[in-house]
């Protein structure tokens, strides 16, 4: 196999707090090659957002990147320098964050802030960053992007505004994008035509992405592959087929089940019990153990990742399925 | 059917405007066009929901949904229409029935902690309620918030405990066992499970269901999540910039939608499922209320429209039994 695009190894990100150290990410390993969509998949405080974060360096103190390798075209970013950083930033990794109107500058035109973003990476001139941030805001589906240029951010609608935020991560052409729930603030049809240009976008200039969500339901129409999280650790992997049709992880299961879906109307939902554990005071063992209906006393020591393939895991002493077959749809 | 309803909205109508200042009245004086700004939020809703039943309201922002909910709770007071409650309009019942029935009609909000007051305990927040209005002696108050409690699924030991001592679901729990201490007989959801993760989320829908069967409450469920709303009602409205646009069964809204609104609405909600998908998004964005499109409301994204409807609103009709969509389509392509 190639070297990846992108390879996340032991990966630890702990928080340095007067009430003790919250380990957010403890261990994730993640591998992504070009164009290739990974949905990364958890709810709140599973560590999903500061994964991406970690991957790019922005973690703020007191959170510090404490273990693990971040190789990205076999060049560590764990231990480079902010200028080094700098310079991929933006430029060969971009981010979409969730709330775009915090990211664009609300005093300055929007052309203004795309013109600094080609600038700030390459010696061209005004006019030419001008053309090209045109062309950028035509690729998302903006109409008349000759007059948008010169509106602020106030006068979008959200929707335009994540448009303009895709915008301006694409216009280095990088080769990664890292987008940490881009939709979640959207309506079902924007949301849908964001995820219609995305699609687009990756088969077309193979840019690889990261897409940080909480919904199972974004994840299974737009990723490749999935990690699903878990307290700080990646708990299972695999391709969407594999995740969404035999989930081997109890807590993989637990959210499939507890989504409402068609085939299930007006039946009680089979919710996971219980809450997710706070992370200044996990379980020992697998973290998921006091909600688990398969534990039994093996997981007081953590299951490590074993599966098929590389690609292919899960982190679970007692997986669905594994003296049964066949309980899993 | 109507004579089983137990809120029935005949034309109800909510308009927010804004005063003009100094200056514009002034300028008006002078002979400038100036119009007071006024957004007409919900235009005309007529909708009866019948007594134990599950009614999803589901649309997107700036459709007046929430509105709408906040009309029937009576929060807001609506600018034009009547409000039936068991077949009696509110305005004419006397001052002790209307208070009796507002108090039957209660708000599950979506965010538990900016309508939950910090300050207050848990058996405070609950408490007080049933007790200001006579429902509960206050000596008994703290054992009836205990037993409150735990039919929704908390441990009367936090009884001492505030708000922000709970998580997302608790605090959820917490909401809804502040609506039911007055003894409601219907609840209007507001996005309760919206800020909720999918496993709390769970949690809840299944709390709002077993509640219905153990209290025989009604709700009107309102949520811009299709899969929620197609799990816990018996019939969906869907509304579009201030009217419904469709209304029928859940199981055949879902099945077969009538409206293009409806189908793409339902087209585009991402499914869990196996396929890759590639989405085939309708064009364009959801109008200002400021200044709704002539004419039905979705024509410009509608990929069926036809000059008829730029020029006509349709109306709400009956397509088949207990169906009811807004379009000129079942017009002109016939049965």
């Amino acid at each position: 196999m190639t070297e990846p695009l992108l390879r996340v190894d032991g990966l630890k990100t702990h928080f340095l707090t007067r009430a003790g150290t919250v380990k957010a990410v403890d261990g994730v390993d993640l591998r992504l090659d070009r164009g290739e969509i990974l949905g990364l998949v958890g709810e709140s405080g599973s560590g999903k957002s500061v994964t991406g974060q970690s991957i790019l360096g922005l973690v703020d103190p007191p959170g510090r990147v404490v273990g693990g390798r971040v190789l990205f075209q076999g060049e560590d970013l764990v231990g480079a320098g902010e200028k080094r950083l700098r310079a991929i930033r933006g430029r060969r990794i971009a981010m979409i964050f969730q709330d775009p109107m915090m990211t664009l500058n609300p005093v300055l035109s929007i052309g203004t802030q795309m013109v600094e973003a080609v600038q700030a990476h390459e010696t061209v001139g005004r006019a030419e960053a001008w053309e090209r941030s045109r062309r950028a805001l035509a690729r998302v589906g903006i109409a008349s992007p000759d007059e948008r240029l010169a509106s602020y951010p106030h006068q979008f609608s959200g929707g335009m505004r994540q448009r303009v935020a895709i915008a301006i991560a694409l216009l280095h052409s990088p080769d990664l994008i890292i987008a940490d729930e881009p939709t979640t603030a959207l309506d079902v049809t924007i949301q849908a035509q964001i995820l219609f240009e995305v699609q687009t976008l990756c088969r077309e200039t193979g840019t690889a992405l990261i897409w940080v969500t909480h919904d199972l339901a974004v994840v299974s129409a737009l990723a490749d592959r999935v990690a699903v999280m878990y307290a700080g650790r990646v708990v299972e992997t695999g391709t969407v087929t594999e995740i969404i049709g035999n989930p081997r992880h109890p807590y993989t299961r637990g959210l499939l089940e507890s989504v409402p879906s068609r085939n299930r109307r007006g039946v009680p939902l089979r919710s996971i019990p219980g809450m997710t554990p706070s992370v200044l005071d996990l379980p020992e063992g697998c973290a998921f153990r006091p909600r688990c209906d398969r534990s039994t006393g093996a997981c007081t020591t953590m299951p490590e990742l074993v599966g098929e393939r590389e690609d292919r895991a899960w982190r679970c002493w007692n997986p669905v399925g594994a003296e049964a077959r066949g309980d899993a749809a | 059917m109507s004579t089983a309803s137990i809120i029935e909205l005949d034309g109800l109508t909510k308009r927010f405007s804004r005063k003009l200042d100094v200056v514009e009245r002034f300028a008006r004086r002078l002979g400038a066009a100036i119009d007071d700004r006024a957004v007409q939020a919900v235009s005309g809703v007529d909708l009866s929901i019948a007594e134990g039943e599950v009614v999803g309201l589901v649309g997107e922002s700036g459709c007046g949904k929430s509105t709408l909910g906040r009309m029937v709770a009576g929060i807001l007071p609506p600018s034009a229409g009547t409000l039936r409650w068991r077949g009696r309009d509110l305005r004419e019942l006397s001052p002790a029935d209307r208070h009796h029935a507002n108090l039957k009609i209660q708000m599950v909000f979506q965010d538990p902690m900016a309508s939950l007051n910090p300050r207050l305990r848990v058996a405070d927040i609950v408490g007080e309620a049933p007790v200001v209005h006579g429902l509960v002696p206050r000596r008994q108050a703290e054992d009836y918030v205990a037993a409150t409690l735990r039919q929704v699924g908390l441990d009367p030991a936090y009884l001492r405990r505030y708000p922000h001592q709970f998580s997302g679901g608790q605090r959820q729990r917490i909401g809804i066992a502040r609506a039911l201490a007055v003894k409601p007989d219907v609840l209007v959801c507001d996005e309760s499970v919206a800020a909720l993760d999918v496993s709390i989320q769970a949690q809840i829908i299944n709390l709002f269901m077993r509640l219905r069967e153990e209290l025989s409450l009604t709700y009107l469920f309102i949520s811009h999540d299709l899969g929620v709303v197609e799990h816990i009602s018996d019939r969906t409205a869907i509304m579009y910039l201030g009217r419904i646009v469709e209304l029928a069964p859940t199981p055949e809204l879902f099945d077969k939608p009538n409206h293009p609104y409806a189908k793409a609405l339902l087209d585009e909600a991402p499914r869990v499922s196996v396929e890759k998908r590639r989405f085939a998004p309708i064009r364009g964005e959801i109008p200002s209320p400021l200044d709704p499109p002539s004419g039905c409301a979705f024509h410009p994204r509608c990929p069926h429209a036809m000059p008829r409807c730029s020029a006509e609103r349709p109306a709400l009709r009956a397509i088949a039994p207990r169906r009811w969509s807004a379009c000129h389509l079942n017009e002109t392509t016939g049965p």
